[in-house]
């Protein structure tokens, strides 16, 4: 079982597959017999009314929830228990719905945490910081800038995170998840409360993400103009249930997802 | 203007990540290095290294790694007393068993125990946060002096209970014991901050001190990043145990000489003056350990200078006082800058970046 799997596998196949997944808090069913595959390099949209489970269902796919039944496949190998480190090491990244940064660290330590995983040296060669250690850590912040630049963070490379506006933090979480160089990125309501500008430039970012570096991407997003737009494929939950999935226009015209979304007339 | 960045441009990565990338901030450096070396060595006397010096060093040592602990992996801890007590008595034990040993190899070694027992007392910050940590840390310092006081092994069955360093070489002059002269236990001290000094900066630079820090400020994300917690944790407990336990070693071997561990190593004479040190420095800043300990140290001093010498009152009047003050100042400072010294000392940066102009 290789943590190379994920890069490996040719675009347009499987990535990811989650068959039959249950979740259960006590007796709240978060998700029931929900499956779906997400093929390498798509977008791909989960949706659904407030509570359907779409959050739980992301914190399954990266192993912070653990599901009551059924298994996750990871480019075929099932991924059985796992830590979200692990699921980390396989280059899977996430953003989250209520922004969670480092808050107390600049936006240039933020996106550098994203590469933590990748750097090696022992805490012995950190604490001389000599050589391979200094060496290392340039590296990084090299790849790191690559991302400042994408993102044109360039000018709050040094602000404490805390204190910029709710935008810029979104991006920069973003960026802290693309630092990663992730195969699958996992990204939960990614224009939540912005404007329409800021709409634009997280979708450009979105998709050039995806048609530049390849990304696979995974999105939770209530806007449904933006879905549709944006998204190759879209699953839709309900109550926990999966109630639709297919292509956008496939989507826009389901029976089930309307009444999901509208409600189902007393007459019917 | 007197503290200019315009033009000083950085062309590497290297340059821009440097400790002190201000030309102004290396001239200041390289200058305190100078006097610290080179000046006072040569015009420290006992006075000035038993009341202010060798205090200062040993617990800026001391503030940094509960710096490192708190501030930086945001785990908090009362535990410190306990801890420099086990540095103490390790010292204490292999000076005992090995006569031959350097000292210095000796107070590194007694840093590395203390790690380890530090490990031990850092397992339940895994389940628990904040104020529980800190009642489960306090158990570990009540515990450890309880146990130094109660196992007679670790005072050699002395009919005191107190511990007594003996003298110890360091180029041929006496460092620990009574005959060390004052330029000798300053140097040894000022050679051992300035180097775990740079190693625990270094160490906050780097990838460690991000892994802290992203558990401290939002551990659940930090998880999913790939910052295992349990690990991250661990090694904050081992290294700050680590900086206090050499901390511990000097203050016994080198600035007490001897020592009976309920008195000198309570929690109101070490752990809670040590925290204060670091929330007065500055939560999460080299600089703040530093200062925090200068102005705990020197704070006393310069309170009964002002009372008995210049007021005139008497000693014990003034010692009442004394803690009056403190505690009043410690309030006072709290509420009035709460991010501590060191984010005075960023201000007083930034007004100096456009003095004289008023903009």
């Amino acid at each position: 079982m290789s943590l190379e799997d994920l890069k490996n596998i040719p675009y347009g196949k499987t990535a990811i597959e989650l068959k039959n997944i249950f979740l259960a808090f006590g007796g709240v069913k978060a998700l029931t017999d929900v499956s779906f595959e997400v093929k390498k390099g798509e977008v791909f949209a989960i949706i659904g009314p407030n509570g359907a489970g779409k959050s739980s269902m992301l914190n399954v796919i990266n192993g912070f929830y653990k599901p009551t039944s059924g298994t996750i496949n990871f480019a075929g190998t099932d991924r059985g228990e796992m830590e979200p480190e692990f699921a980390a090491k396989s280059g899977i990244a996430r953003t989250f719905q209520n922004i969670a940064l480092f808050k107390g660290m600049s936006t240039l330590d933020n996106l550098m945490t994203g590469r933590l995983l990748k750097q090696k040296q022992n805490f012995l060669m950190q604490a001389l910081y000599f050589g391979p250690a200094e060496k290392e850590e340039e590296e990084h912040r090299e790849k790191v800038e690559r991302v400042i630049d994408f993102l044109d963070l360039q000018s709050i490379r040094r602000t404490p995170v805390g204190s910029l506006p709710y935008g810029l933090q979104k991006r920069v979480e973003l960026g802290r998840a693309l630092a990663m160089e992730p195969e699958v990125l996992l990204l939960d309501e990614p224009m939540a409360g912005m404007n329409v500008e800021e709409k634009q430039d997280m979708s450009r970012f979105v998709l050039t993400v995806n048609n530049e570096l390849k990304t696979t991407i995974v999105l939770i997003e209530h806007d449904m103009g933006v879905v549709m737009d944006i998204s190759d494929r879209i699953v839709v939950l309900d109550y926990g249930k999966k109630i639709g999935s297919g292509l956008p226009n496939e989507i826009r015209s389901n029976k089930a997802v309307i009444d999901a979304y509208l409600g189902v007339a007393d007459d019917e | 203007m007197l503290y200019k960045e315009t033009g000083q441009y950085k062309s590497t990565y290297k340059s821009d990540h440097a400790i002190f990338p201000l030309i102004q901030d290396k001239i200041a450096f390289s200058t305190l290095m100078f006097i610290a070396f080179l000046i006072i060595p040569f015009v420290i006397n006992s006075y000035w290294e038993k009341a202010i010096l060798v205090p200062f060093l040993i617990f800026s040592l001391a503030a940094i790694g509960l710096n490192i602990l708190t501030g930086y992996c945001g785990q908090v801890s009362l535990g410190t007393g306990g801890f420099m007590a086990v540095g103490a008595f390790s010292t204490y034990k292999i000076m005992t068993y090995f006569p031959d040993l350097n000292i210095m190899i000796i107070v590194l070694i007694s840093g590395l125990i203390t790690a380890a027992v530090g490990i031990l007392f850092g397992l339940p910050s895994l389940r628990i946060k904040g104020f529980y940590l800190a009642v489960a840390t306090l158990a570990s310092q009540f515990f450890l002096v309880w146990l130094f006081n109660k196992v007679p092994w670790f005072y050699n069955y002395s009919d005191t209970g107190q511990i007594t360093v003996s003298e110890r070489l360091m180029f041929g002059i006496p460092v620990t014991g009574a005959t060390a002269p004052p330029y000798a236990t300053y140097l040894f001290c000022l050679i051992l901050v300035v180097l775990l000094g740079f190693a625990a900066k270094n160490l906050i630079r780097s990838k460690m001190g991000r892994s802290w820090m992203a558990i401290r400020d939002m551990d659940i994300a930090a998880e999913i990043i790939g910052v295992p917690p349990l690990k991250t944790k661990l090694s904050a407990f081992a290294i700050s145990s680590f900086y206090i336990g050499v901390a511990g070693a000097l203050y016994f071997a080198v600035f007490l000489g001897a020592i009976e561990v309920t008195e000198s190593f309570d929690i109101m004479t070490i752990s809670f003056p040590v925290l204060f040190m670091i929330i007065i420095g500055g939560l999460g800043s080299m600089l703040g350990s530093f200062l925090g300990a200068a102005f705990i140290v020197t704070l006393p001093i310069g309170l009964k200078f002002i009372m008995v010498d210049l007021v005139g009152l008497s000693a014990v009047t003034a010692k009442h006082f004394e803690i009056t003050i403190w505690g009043l100042l410690m309030i006072i400072f709290l509420i009035v800058e709460p991010h501590g010294l060191a984010r005075l000392w960023s201000i007083a940066k930034e007004k100096l970046r456009r003095w004289p102009f008023p903009y």
